[in-house]
């Protein structure tokens, strides 16, 4: 069973409170940050996988400290009839969710690996890496 | 079999075809064909001189992106009649200069107004490839044409929409097409590169290769012992034919630094087929970031095993066909000479390689898989004895004929 994944949402205010500390130091949770972005208006948003025992109150103290909490829906498809097998994909994806399986040579995804960073989006020169919402 | 008792007498004998009996052999549907890798392990089994003997036609393939393809197109007359002068389909233009109504459509051009890589990198979503892919599917594309009218063509002006089923030729015609071998790309410079290699990652961070190695038609008749002009051939999911060696068909013998021979490289072909009987699993518009639009070509090449020469060079493995690993941040955009040395695409081919001391991961541009199904396709074709062999009406150059590249001056 792959983590759960998360997206935060920071409001101007919570953007500085040091949220990730307290969920290691009193919620003992494991943190994978995905992505982290903070826009020019201070706005911020993290993905985050987190697993552990005291998952759901982790969760709970995060709405307590005004972030929102919402699961990650975005994710990355494979269009089969697109993809060509090449294979140009499989370096270029940090995680190796795209990856060659040998000696057969073919190219298979593996989206529990995935991390919706969308680089194969674009490096795909047949346009088959697809963002779904 | 007569011939096997004369080898278990342990003379030493040739085993020789033709052209001729083996299309009898397909004919009546007992030819043996098969692909290069089903080759490679009958030889490792029974060697070359049973091979020889036993298989008729070896088939290979590549599926690759292809930019040097393209299609003329011959569109029909309206009433009244235009000389076009210019044309575009889906905005996108084909070369006109020719007669009439006739045009050429390359794959790598773009639509008029593309942004290019004026934000970059360029994302090229669409361009000749693409547009030849959606005629092969047998949708409605928008021609306009301009000209300048004359008395017997007095026609300005033209928008209307074509199929590919609706015009009268759709000629496949693809000046450089089947790369012999190819450069294994990586990236020397502290920034990512976009290159027609892929994306290449900065301070040698992966390293991309194209070519089906083993399976690749021109890899396995290095010295174009079988192919020429006329050699039938499986090209864009239907039969096509090598029209002429292709451009910048430079055949010659790689060496490394201390001299050491790593097998050919530098042949091409020039292919022709009917479009209109092609398909677009094997016909793929392909889009580089930061380079352009190009068609991923699907090809079959059949290679008759007509002697023991042909079988050794069919029969060769991923561990002795050998690519150079170029530098496409400094060495290759400014055209300076040497590389940092060669790897075999068995080593390609591992997912990882060692170049400057530095453990590299590797990723093809060309489809292995797809190469191996165009081979298993072709190898049903012969056996349906629906798609016999040709003797090529002139063999291509090889590399005894030294034939150099020159330099554009300026």
């Amino acid at each position: 069973m792959a983590p759960e994944r998360i997206v935060l949402r920071f409001t101007p205010d919570t953007t500085e409170k040091p949220v990730i500390y307290r969920l290691v130091k009193d919620y003992d949770l494991v943190i994978n940050i995905l992505r982290a972005n903070i826009n020019p208006q201070k706005e911020g948003t993290l993905v985050l996988e987190l697993t552990g025992e005291k998952y759901q109150q982790g969760l709970e103290y995060l709405r307590q400290e005004g972030v929102s909490v919402q699961p990650l829906i975005e994710g990355i498809t494979r269009n089969e009839q697109l993809c060509t097998m090449c294979g140009s994909c499989t370096d270029i994806c940090p995680t190796k969710a795209l990856y060659i399986e040998r000696p057969s040579m073919e190219v298979f995804f593996n989206n529990d690996k995935c991390i919706v960073c969308q680089l194969c989006v674009k490096a795909c020169p047949m346009h088959a890496m697809e963002v779904r919402f | 079999m007569s011939g096997m008792s004369a080898v278990n007498g342990g003379i030493s004998m040739s085993a020789e075809k033709t052209y001729a009996e083996i299309n009898e052999k397909i004919k009546n549907g007992k030819a043996v064909v098969m692909t290069a890798e089903e080759l490679i392990a009958f030889v490792e089994e029974k060697g070359f001189l049973r091979a020889t003997q036993e298989v008729d036609v070896v088939t290979t393939g590549t599926f690759s992106p292809m930019c040097s393809s393209g299609a003329f197109l011959s569109f029909g007359h309206s009433e009244p009649r235009i000389r076009m002068q210019r044309v575009w389909l889906n905005d996108i233009e084909a070369y006109a200069g020719l007669a009439a109504v006739d045009a050429y459509i390359g794959a790598t051009q773009v639509p008029e107004h593309d942004s290019l890589n004026s934000n970059f990198p360029g994302e090229f979503k669409y361009g000749g490839g693409h547009l030849i892919q959606e005629l092969v599917e047998r949708k409605r594309v928008r021609l306009k044409a301009f000209s300048y009218g004359t008395d017997c063509y007095p026609r300005q002006e033209i928008e209307t929409s074509i199929t590919l089923d609706e015009i009268n030729e759709a000629i496949l015609f693809n000046p450089r097409n089947a790369y012999q071998n190819y450069n294994c790309a990586v990236n020397l410079s502290p920034r990512t590169i976009y290159t027609y290699m892929g994306v290449l990652k900065p301070n040698l961070a992966n390293a991309h290769y194209c070519s089906a190695g083993q399976l690749s038609p021109l890899l396995k008749d290095p010295y174009f012992k079988t192919v020429g002009i006329g050699t039938r051939i499986f090209l864009g999911g239907g039969v096509g034919y090598v029209a002429w060696n292709g451009t910048q068909h430079f055949p010659s013998i790689q060496k490394d630094s201390t001299g050491r021979e790593l097998g050919p490289a530098g042949g091409t072909l020039a292919l022709i087929g009917d479009l209109k009987q092609m398909n677009s699993q094997w016909l793929r518009g392909a889009s580089f970031l930061g380079y352009g639009a190009t068609l991923a070509v699907g090809i079959g090449l059949p290679i008759p095993l007509l002697n023991e020469e042909v079988t050794k060079f069919a029969a060769v493995k991923d561990k002795d066909l050998y690519a150079p690993i170029v530098d496409y941040s400094d060495a290759y955009p400014n055209r300076k000479p040497g590389n940092l040395g060669f790897v075999s695409y068995a080593e390609l081919k591992s997912g990882q390689i060692t170049v400057n001391s530095k453990q590299v991961p590797t990723a093809p541009i060309s489809s292995y898989p797809g190469a191996r199904k165009i081979a298993g396709i072709l190898k049903q074709w012969i056996s349906d004895g629906t798609f016999s062999i040709t003797e090529p009406v002139k063999l291509l150059p090889n590399f005894n004929d030294q034939i150099t590249a020159n330099v554009l001056k300026g």
